[in-house]
């Protein structure tokens, strides 16, 4: 397949601060360099963007020494945390700005949605201004006309559609703006995180568009979304920003996991000092070793599966003082809301262990048990009588959350099943 | 042997730094002209949505205005009308004027006034200036109407109004230099204004003031010697002047003049637009 977008040395610059009169002097140091045919001497100086950190100076790297292709068909995911350079890259890919250095190639017409309802008019009816955005995001006429009716009825406000839009509730305003954009034709769509709205049937049709254009129309698509679910449905690639550079492209599931790895800094590690850790206990015993098991090898960085894997994970500890038995509790919990969705709990040994002994366990969970997602993952090691754990890892502390990807040939995508019993009883009539 | 480049394929678009001066797409224009249309369509429709009279407001702001100079400047201060009944000589100088006026406020502010729209998709910004031209152009042509209406009036009950019929082709040319005059001046502030805002101040009384040195109120003919050449230097007089001088039959009427303005226009736009192609690359930067 052909290379549609090629990104080059990408790079571009803010000035951070107010402009003021100090920007005029900048400027006139910048003209006068170009003047005599000489660099910009400001483009040498900027830092990369940190915000976290103060920086020495005003002027920061947005994106830096930005390089990939993209080809024809492709869905690629951008992720990143916020000020990554996610926006701007999008930005400079729809034109909206230009870059400071670098430049990008593209084959085929872009059309890029970094928000919805753009250039909405509110004294205008919902008719007037789909005409309107669709020209905005470049249809013609005949084009929207063509495909009116399809946008009325994917909005779903058929009966607002000569009503100025600002008595629309918030919900339908996006619903209508959404509609219109989703039925752009280009060769290549770029979309913001713009798909986080409306109500929840509506979201689902949106997520199924994007599924549609990316998967069904065989469109290029890049897509900017802190939800990594969405990502990984869509997306066959990842790429990773961090702090305006370009960290890595990998196939969306690797790449998501390396993500997680990189927003949670911190990674299990025996060696580290127990005190260290929030929630690690010096108890009478701790982990030493834990990952998920795959190809008889403990892996400890990588915690992605795919929904029709069986997940295993494999322990190991250590006791410190004589313990009177072990026990393993492990718990899934949501991302978001960090409630606990399922627990459980197994007696290792009732026995007493010496000091010093290394206990290895592995746990398997059967493929299809979990729904396709991501949790946080809970293990602890105790006593068996006791709540008081020896030691404690904790997916926001010390691990990444687990993350199981669903795969389209699953007949359980993203739904899980329990193993249930039942019996029948007899009815006498 | 050379291997041949694999570099030389074809792109559509290449996303550069900065934009040659000359980088000027016309076809790019050409093809957004639907989104031309419907924006024109857009402000002429929602000005004066939820208004009672609606666009008959465009009638009454002209007649109020020309009223009220033919009061202040005729009545009271008594400046000279070159023999024409007061009210069709401000009128005729209000309706170009106030075309010339519109389009130039409405496009310095292209940038400010539209940074959501261009922070968020791109299309030819030049649309929205030239979207402006023509929908102040529909405004324009409503108040030619009235301005027609009681200088038909006139012509049939009164023998001050003398037109210069043979010269009546050349409306067209003087609407269309008010427009370029505007457009060029407009998106030159406009470009000018993304990162410093000093101009935005100017603006607001600078069109005021120009508007008493264009012939609006005073005739060129109560000036002379080198205020007269000042005020002739200002390329809107002639302009005024010439279409007071077709419909009315007195005014000052000079070709060479007008030609003058003619280039002026035209190294106007040419400047200003190339200013404003360099600006649209990165002024979402700095708005």
């Amino acid at each position: 397949m052909s290379t549609v977008i090629k990104v080059e040395n990408l790079g571009k610059q803010y000035r951070l601060g107010q402009v003021g009169t100090g920007t005029i002097t900048n400027d006139f140091n910048r003209w006068y360099h170009k003047v005599r045919g000489k660099e910009d001497p400001y483009l040498k100086i900027g830092e990369t963007n940190d915000r976290t950190i103060k920086g020495n100076s005003d002027l920061v790297w947005a994106l830096k020494d930005i390089n990939f292709e993209v080809k024809q068909g492709e869905a690629i995911g951008i992720i990143g945390r916020n000020g990554a350079g996610k926006s701007t890259l999008l930005k400079i890919l729809s034109r909206v700005t230009g870059p400071s250095v670098g430049d990008i190639k593209v084959k085929g017409r872009i059309a890029a949605l970094l928000e919805v309802g753009t250039g909405f008019h509110p004294e205008l009816t919902g008719r007037e201004n789909i005409f309107l955005n669709g020209a905005i995001l470049g249809m013609t006429k005949q084009e929207i006309k063509r495909k009116f009716d399809e946008i009325v009825d994917f909005s779903g406000v058929e009966r607002y559609i000569d009503t100025p839009v600002k008595r629309y509730s918030s919900g339908m305003y996006v619903r209508l703006a959404f509609a219109v954009a989703a039925h752009l034709e280009s060769e290549i769509l770029i979309v913001d995180e713009v798909l986080a709205v409306g109500d929840a049937e509506f979201q689902k049709k949106c997520l199924g568009k994007m599924g549609d254009v990316s998967k069904g129309e065989g469109r290029t698509v890049l897509f900017v979304s802190h939800n990594l679910q969405a990502i990984s449905a869509f997306c066959q690639k990842g790429i990773i920003l961090d702090s305006g550079k370009l960290h890595s492209i990998n196939e969306v599931g690797v790449s998501i996991q390396t993500y997680m790895d990189l927003m949670k800094d911190f990674r299990f590690n025996a060696n580290t000092s127990k005190k260290d850790r929030v929630n690690r206990t010096s108890g009478n015993a701790s982990f030493q070793k834990l990952g998920c098991f795959k190809d008889g090898l403990i892996n400890e960085s990588n915690w992605t599966y795919k929904a029709d894997e069986d997940i295993h994970f494999a322990f190991s500890c250590i006791t410190n003082e004589v313990c009177e038995g072990l026990t393993f509790y492990m718990a899934f919990l949501d991302t978001l809301t960090e409630k606990v969705i399922t627990n459980v709990k197994t007696n290792i040994t009732t026995n007493q262990i010496k000091t010093g002994t290394i206990v290895e366990f592995k746990i398997c969970i059967p493929k299809g048990n979990l729904r396709a997602g991501q949790y946080d993952l809970y293990f602890a090691i105790g006593n068996t009588n006791t709540t008081l754990f020896y030691d404690v890892i904790d997916s926001n502390i010390n691990i990444p959350s687990l993350l199981i990807i669903p795969t389209s040939d699953d007949p359980h995508q993203n739904i899980g099943y329990f193993n249930t019993t039942y019996s029948v009883y007899e009815k006498n009539v | 042997m050379r291997i041949p480049e694999p570099e030389n394929e074809h792109w559509d678009l290449i996303i550069k730094p900065k934009n040659k001066w000359y980088q000027l797409d016309l076809g790019a224009l050409w093809a957004y002209r639907d989104l031309l249309l419907l924006l024109v369509r857009r402000d002429f429709v929602s000005v004066y949505k939820q208004t009672i009279l609606g666009p008959l407001w465009f009638f009454i702001q002209p007649i109020i205005t020309s009223l009220t100079f033919t009061f202040i400047f005729g009545s009271i201060a008594k400046i000279s009308t070159d023999g024409i009944p007061g009210i069709l000589f401000y009128m005729a100088g209000i309706t170009l004027w106030t075309y010339f006026a519109d389009c130039l406020n409405k496009t310095s502010n292209t940038f400010i006034a539209n940074a959501g729209v261009f922070g968020k998709v791109y299309f030819p910004r030049l649309i929205i200036p030239l979207s402006v031209l023509v929908s102040n152009l529909i405004k324009l042509g409503i108040q030619l109407l009235i301005f027609i209406c009681i200088w038909i009036y006139f012509l049939i009950y009164s023998n001050q109004v003398t037109p210069h019929w043979q010269l009546m082709w050349m409306l067209p040319v003087l609407i269309f230099m008010m427009a370029g005059l505007g457009f060029g001046f407009g998106i030159l502030i406009s470009s000018l204004t993304t990162k410093y805002r000093d101009l935005t101040f100017l603006i607001g009384f600078g069109v005021q003031l120009l508007m008493y040195g264009s012939s609006v109120v005073i005739p060129v003919s109560s000036m002379n010697g080198n205020v007269k050449f000042l005020m002739l230097l200002n390329p809107l007089t002639s302009i005024i002047e010439a279409f007071k001088y077709i419909f009315l039959g007195s005014g000052f009427f000079d070709v060479y003049w007008l030609i003058y303005g003619f280039g002026f226009m035209l190294i106007l736009i040419f400047f200003s637009v190339i200013i404003f192609n360099k600006v649209e690359k990165s002024f979402m930067d700095t708005v």
